[in-house]
C-alpha cells in the first residue's frame, strides 16, 4: 500500500517534516515509536524515522528528518501528493511516561522532532517539563516555538553562538541538575555524541536519564540483529528492546563506531545519487 | 549418459513393464540419475540456481528406480506424509499431472520442498533402496522428483487456482507469510473463509525469500505460490506487524477475526558473547542474508540502496544450512577467501550434505575442529582476524554428538575482515511482549496442543516460532494441523 504525502515543508536548513497517509500507523502509535520506510520499491533501503506526531482522526503521521545521505535526500525531493511506498509502524517499546515530579528534556539537531511528542505527553501527565536546545547554528534549530508552548521553561545553545545562548547543551544540562530540587528525570535525544555527553553530566549528578538510540537497522522486528548494542554489558536490540534505554548504562563509544559501518558505501551511494537529481536546499 | 542412452534405457524399461517382466533386479541396474547443475566456477559469480532439475527422460529413469514397496516406509519419513510411492509410479508411467494431484494432497509447496527439504534425513533416509546400499544418497531421489513435477507443472496450464468454498462469513487473520503461514491461508480460505494474511516485512515468503538464497531457490517460485493465494481470494497486507500495527486482541474484538494463527517464525540472532562481537564487519547470519536476499545488496547502487560488507576474507561461524548459504552467499557477493569454521567435524554438521558439497566445490575451505574465542579489530573498529582454537572430540554430550573439547594453548589467528554468526537463533520477541493471554515455554516459544492451538481461544500457532528453529516441511506441516483445526473450530469440518 502507498503512502501519500499531504502535506511537506521545510524546516531548516537540510532538514524536512511530512504529513503522510497512513491511518492504521497513526492510530496505534504511542510517543517515542518509530517507523521503518522504503521509498520508491522494493529495493529501497530500509530507514527508521521517529514518529513526530499523529492525527489519528485524519489518519495521518509527521515525520521529521534530516537529508543526510541517499535515502533521505530521496524523500527530501518527493512533493505534496507524491507517495511513499513502505511505511512499517508503530515500531519499539513507547516511552515509558509517568509524573515524575520535573523532567529535563534535552535535544539535540534533529532530536528535537522525536522529543517533541515525548516532552509533550511528559507536560499532559503532569510534570513540570525544562527544555533544553541545542542546534550548531541558528538555521538549524527546529521547533523552538513548539517546545516553548509546552515547557514550563526552554534553554536554547548554539554551537556558535549565532543565537540564544553560545555552548553546547551539557551546560545548561549542569546547571539545571545542580539545582535544589535536582530534576527526577531527564530524556535525550540527538546525535550520539551529544546523548554520550549528556548521560556523563546526569551520572555525574545522579539524575536519572533515557536516551533514544539510533542505530542502523533492517527489520525492525527483531529478527536481524544488525540494531544491537551494549547496555550494562548486555547486549540489546534497539528496535524490540528500545528505543530508550537507560543513558547511564549505554555504550555510546561502541554505537558511533557501528554507525559508521557503511561510511563509503553511502558515500558512493550519494554522489551518485546528487549526479542524478537532488535539489536540496530551500522551498523554490 | 547421453539423451539417445537414457531413452532407450527408459524404452527398454517400460517394455518390460508393459508384459509385467520389470523385476526389481532391473530397477536395481538403473543409475541413479544426477543433478545437472551449474558450472561451479562459473556460478561463483552468479546468483542464479544451482541445481538444474531432471530432465523428462532422467525423471521418469529415476522414478523406475522405485521397487513400489507394498509397505512404502519411505511415507514414514515424510512430516506430511506425501503418498511418495503413487506419485512416483505416475511420473514413471508419464503421468505427470496425475503425480502432482497425488503430492498436492498432502503438500501445497511441492516446488519449494522440493528443493529444500533435508530429504536425506527424512523421506530418503527411510527408502529401501537407500538402505540397500547404507546411502541415503543411493536411495530413490524422491524430493528431486517432486520438483521435477512441480516445476513441469509450472510450465504447464497444469497450476491452476484451487477453488474456494461458499462463504462462510467467518474471518481468518494469519500472522506472518512464511511458509506455514501460506499454507494456513490457502486451506482456510478452501473452506470458505475470509482470510486476511498480516506479513511484517514489505514482501510475503518468510524466510523463503529473505533466508534461503536465490542459488538455492529462486524467488520467483515463492511469489508464484503466493500470487496462488491472491487469486484464491486472501488478502495479503505487507508492512502489518502484529502486535504493534494491531494487537492480535484488536484483530479479534475489534476486527471481527474469528480465529488466528501465528507463525512469525525465529528471531533474534544468537551471538557467541566473545569479545570483538560489535566490531564493524561481524554480522548474525540473518542480517547478511537479509541484505543479500531481500533487499538484493549485491546490486547495490544498480538498483537496490541497501549495502553490504565488501568483503575480502570471511569466516562463517557454524555448520548449518544457515552457514552454508551464509558462504556461499559471501562468495557470490565477490569475497576472495571465505572460511567455514565449525568446532566439531563434518560428520556432525547439521547442514545437509548436498549444500556441503556444492559449498566445497565453490571453493570454501573447511576450518573443522575450531572455533573463535575473540575478534580482533584495528583501530577504525573494523574486524581484522578472528583467533581460534583447535579443538578435538570428547565424550557424547545430551545430543549424542560427541562434545568438541579445546585445546589448551592451540590458538591462532584467521587474518578477516568479515565474521558471519551463523549460530542459531532465539524466539520472536514480540509477540510475547504484545499477548500476555498465550503461554509461553522457557525458550520463549508458543506452546500449543496437538492442533496446534495456543492458550488462547481462537489462536493457534505453528513453524518456527513453536518449533525453534525447524523445516519448511515442519512449518508447512504443523500449518496444516492448524488450518484443520481452525476450520473445525469454525464449524466446518472439511
Ligand atoms: C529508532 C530511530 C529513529 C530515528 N529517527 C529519526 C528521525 O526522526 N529523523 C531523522 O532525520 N533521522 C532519524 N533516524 C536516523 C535515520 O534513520 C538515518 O539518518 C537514515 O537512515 C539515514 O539514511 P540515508 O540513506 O539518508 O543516509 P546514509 O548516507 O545511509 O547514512 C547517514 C547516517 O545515517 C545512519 N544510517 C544509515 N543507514 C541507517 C539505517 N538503516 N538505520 C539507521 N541509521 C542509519 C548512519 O549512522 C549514517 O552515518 C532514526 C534512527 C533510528 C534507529
Ligand atoms: C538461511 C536459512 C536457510 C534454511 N534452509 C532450510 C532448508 O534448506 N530446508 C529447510 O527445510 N529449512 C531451512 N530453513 C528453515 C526454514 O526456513 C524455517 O524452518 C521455516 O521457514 C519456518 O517457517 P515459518 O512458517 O515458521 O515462518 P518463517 O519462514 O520464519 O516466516 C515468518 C514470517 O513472519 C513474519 N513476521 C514476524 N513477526 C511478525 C509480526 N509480528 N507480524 C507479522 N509478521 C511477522 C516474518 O517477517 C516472516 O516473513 C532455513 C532457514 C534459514 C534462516
Ligand atoms: S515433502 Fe520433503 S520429506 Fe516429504 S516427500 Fe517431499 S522431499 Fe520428502
Ligand atoms: S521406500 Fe523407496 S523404493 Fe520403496 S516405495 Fe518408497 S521410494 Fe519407492
Ligand atoms: S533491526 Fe533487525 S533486530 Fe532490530
Amino acid at each position: 500500500m502507498s503512502h501519500k504525502i499531504v502535506q511537506k515543508t521545510q524546516l531548516a536548513d537540510k532538514v524536512f517534516s511530512a504529513v503522510i497517509e497512513a491511518p492504521l500507523i497513526a492510530q496505534a502509535r504511542q510517543p517515542g515509536q518509530f517507523v521503518i520506510v522504503g521509498i520508491t520499491n522494493d529495493y529501497s533501503e530500509r530507514i527508521p524515522l521517529t514518529i513526530a506526531g499523529t492525527d489519528p482522526v485524519q489518519g495521518t503521521i509527521q515525520l521529521i528528518w534530516q537529508a543526510l545521505g541517499k535515502s533521505t535526500c530521496e524523500m527530501a525531493d518527493l512533493q505534496e501528493g507524491d507517495t511513499i511506498e513502505n511505511i512499517v509502524g508503530p515500531l519499539g517499546q513507547p516511552t515509558h511516561i509517568k509524573q515524575f515530579g520535573t523532567v529535563v528534556c534535552i535535544g539535540g539537531g534533529i532530536g528535537n522532532a522525536p522529543l517533541l511528542p515525548i516532552a509533550t505527553a511528559l507536560k499532559e501527565a503532569g510534570n513540570t517539563v525544562i527544555s533544553i536546545l541545542g542546534a550548531r547554528t541558528r538555521d538549524l534549530l527546529i521547533l523552538e516555538d513548539k517546545f516553548a508552548a509546552i515547557s514550563d521553561e526552554l534553554i536554547v545553545t548554539t554551537d556558535d553562538g549565532s543565537y540564544k545562548r553560545q555552548g553546547l547543551v551539557t551546560e545548561p544540562l549542569r546547571e539545571v541538575c545542580t539545582r535544589h530540587p535536582k530534576p527526577d528525570q531527564a530524556y535525550v535525544i540527538g546525535p550520539a555524541i551529544m546523548m554520550k555527553f549528556c548521560c556523563d553530566v546526569t551520572k555525574e549528578l545522579d539524575v536519572p536519564i533515557e536516551a533514544s538510540l539510533n542505530t542502523i537497522m533492517v527489520d525492525g522486528t527483531g529478527m536481524c540483529g544488525g540494531c544491537r548494542v551494549e547496555v550494562g554489558g548486555q547486549t540489546k536490540f534497539v528496535c524490540v528492546d528500545g528505543p530508550e534505554f537507560d543513558g547511564h548504562l549505554v555504550d555510546f563509544d561502541m554505537m558511533m563506531k557501528r554507525q559508521i559501518a557503511y561510511k563509503k558505501q553511502e558515500h558512493e551511494a550519494m554522489e551518485a545519487y546528487k549526479d542524478h537529481q537532488c535539489r536540496i536546499g530551500l522551498n523554490p | 549418459m547421453s539423451e539417445q542412452a537414457l531413452k532407450s534405457q527408459l524404452d527398454e524399461l517400460i517394455k518390460k513393464q508393459a508384459v509385467s517382466q520389470l523385476k526389481p533386479s532391473d530397477r536395481y541396474a538403473i543409475e541413479a540419475q544426477p543433478m545437472p547443475e551449474q558450472d561451479p566456477v562459473a556460478r561463483r559469480s552468479s546468483v542464479t540456481e544451482v541445481a538444474q532439475g531432471y530432465t523428462e527422460l532422467q525423471a521418469r529413469l529415476e522414478a523406475m528406480r522405485c521397487l513400489q514397496c507394498k509397505n512404502p516406509l519411505c511415507i514414514k519419513g515424510c512430516p506430511v506424509a506425501i503418498p511418495i510411492r503413487d506419485f512416483i509410479a505416475h511420473i514413471a508411467n508419464g503421468q505427470y499431472q496425475a503425480a502432482l494431484a497425488v503430492i498436492k494432497q498432502a503438500s501445497l509447496l511441492p516446488a519449494v520442498c522440493g528443493r529444500v527439504c533435508p530429504q536425506e534425513e527424512q523421506c530418503q533416509l527411510e527408502c529401501v533402496i537407500g538402505r540397500k546400499y547404507k546411502d541415503p544418497m543411493k536411495a530413490v531421489s524422491i524430493g528431486r522428483l517432486e520438483r521435477f513435477v512441480a516445476d513441469w507443472a509450472d510450465g504447464s496450464d497444469a497450476a491452476e487456482t484451487p477453488d474456494v468454498g461458499p462463504a462462510t462469513g467467518k474471518k481468518v487473520a494469519v500472522v506472518g507469510a512464511g511458509p506455514g503461514g501460506i499454507v494456513v491461508a490457502a486451506d482456510a480460505r478452501r473452506a470458505g473463509h475470509d482470510v486476511t494474511l498480516f506479513e511484517a516485512f514489505h514482501k510475503p515468503g518468510g524466510v523463503l525469500v529473505y533466508g534461503i538464497p536465490e542459488f538455492r531457490l529462486p524467488k520467483a517460485i515463492v511469489q508464484k505460490e503466493v500470487d496462488v493465494l491472491t487469486r484464491m481470494g486472501v488478502k495479503i497486507v505487507t508492512n502489518f506487524v502484529v502486535g504493534r500495527t494491531r494487537t492480535i486482541s484488536q484483530l479479534m474484538q475489534e476486527d471481527g477475526f474469528d480465529a488466528v494463527y501465528i507463525g512469525v517464525g525465529a528471531g533474534l540472532p544468537r551471538f557467541m558473547g566473545i569479545e570483538g562481537e560489535s566490531l564493524v564487519g561481524v554480522y548474525s547470519a540473518n542480517e547478511y542474508l537479509t541484505r543479500a536476499n531481500l533487499m538484493k545488496a549485491y546490486d547495490f547502487g544498480q538498483g537496490s540502496d541497501t549495502p553490504i560488507a565488501q568483503s575480502k576474507h570471511v569466516a562463517v561461524i557454524g555448520g548449518g544450512n544457515v552457514a552454508m548459504d551464509s558462504a556461499r552467499t559471501a562468495v557470490r557477493l565477490g569475497a576472495e577467501k571465505v572460511y567455514l569454521v565449525y568446532r566439531r567435524t563434518e560428520k556432525e554438521m547439521p547442514a545437509r550434505l548436498e549444500e556441503v558439497h556444492h559449498a566445497k566445490q565453490e571453493g570454501i575451505e573447511f576450518r573443522l575442529l575450531q572455533s573463535p574465542q575473540r575478534i580482533l579489530g584495528n583501530e577504525e573498529f573494523r574486524v581484522e582476524a578472528i583467533e581460534c582454537l583447535q579443538y578435538e572430540l570428547g565424550e557424547p554430550d545430551d545430543s549424542g554428538r560427541r562434545r568438541p573439547v579445546a585445546i589448551r594453548g592451540s590458538e591462532f589467528q584467521l587474518p578477516v575482515d568479515t565474521v558471519i554468526m551463523a549460530i542459531g537463533n532465539t524466539a520472536n520477541p514480540l509477540i510475547r511482549q504484545t499477548t500476555p493471554e498465550i503461554a509461553f515455554n522457557k525458550w520463549g516459544n508458543i506452546e500449543v496442543d496437538d492442533q496446534c492451538k495456543t492458550s488462547m481461544d481462537g489462536v493457534y500457532a505453528g513453524g518456527d516460532i513453536v518449533l525453534g528453529a525447524a523445516t519448511v516441511i515442519l512449518a508447512m506441516g504443523q500449518g496444516r494441523i492448524a488450518a484443520k483445526a481452525i476450520n473445525e473450530y469454525l464449524g466446518c469440518p472439511d
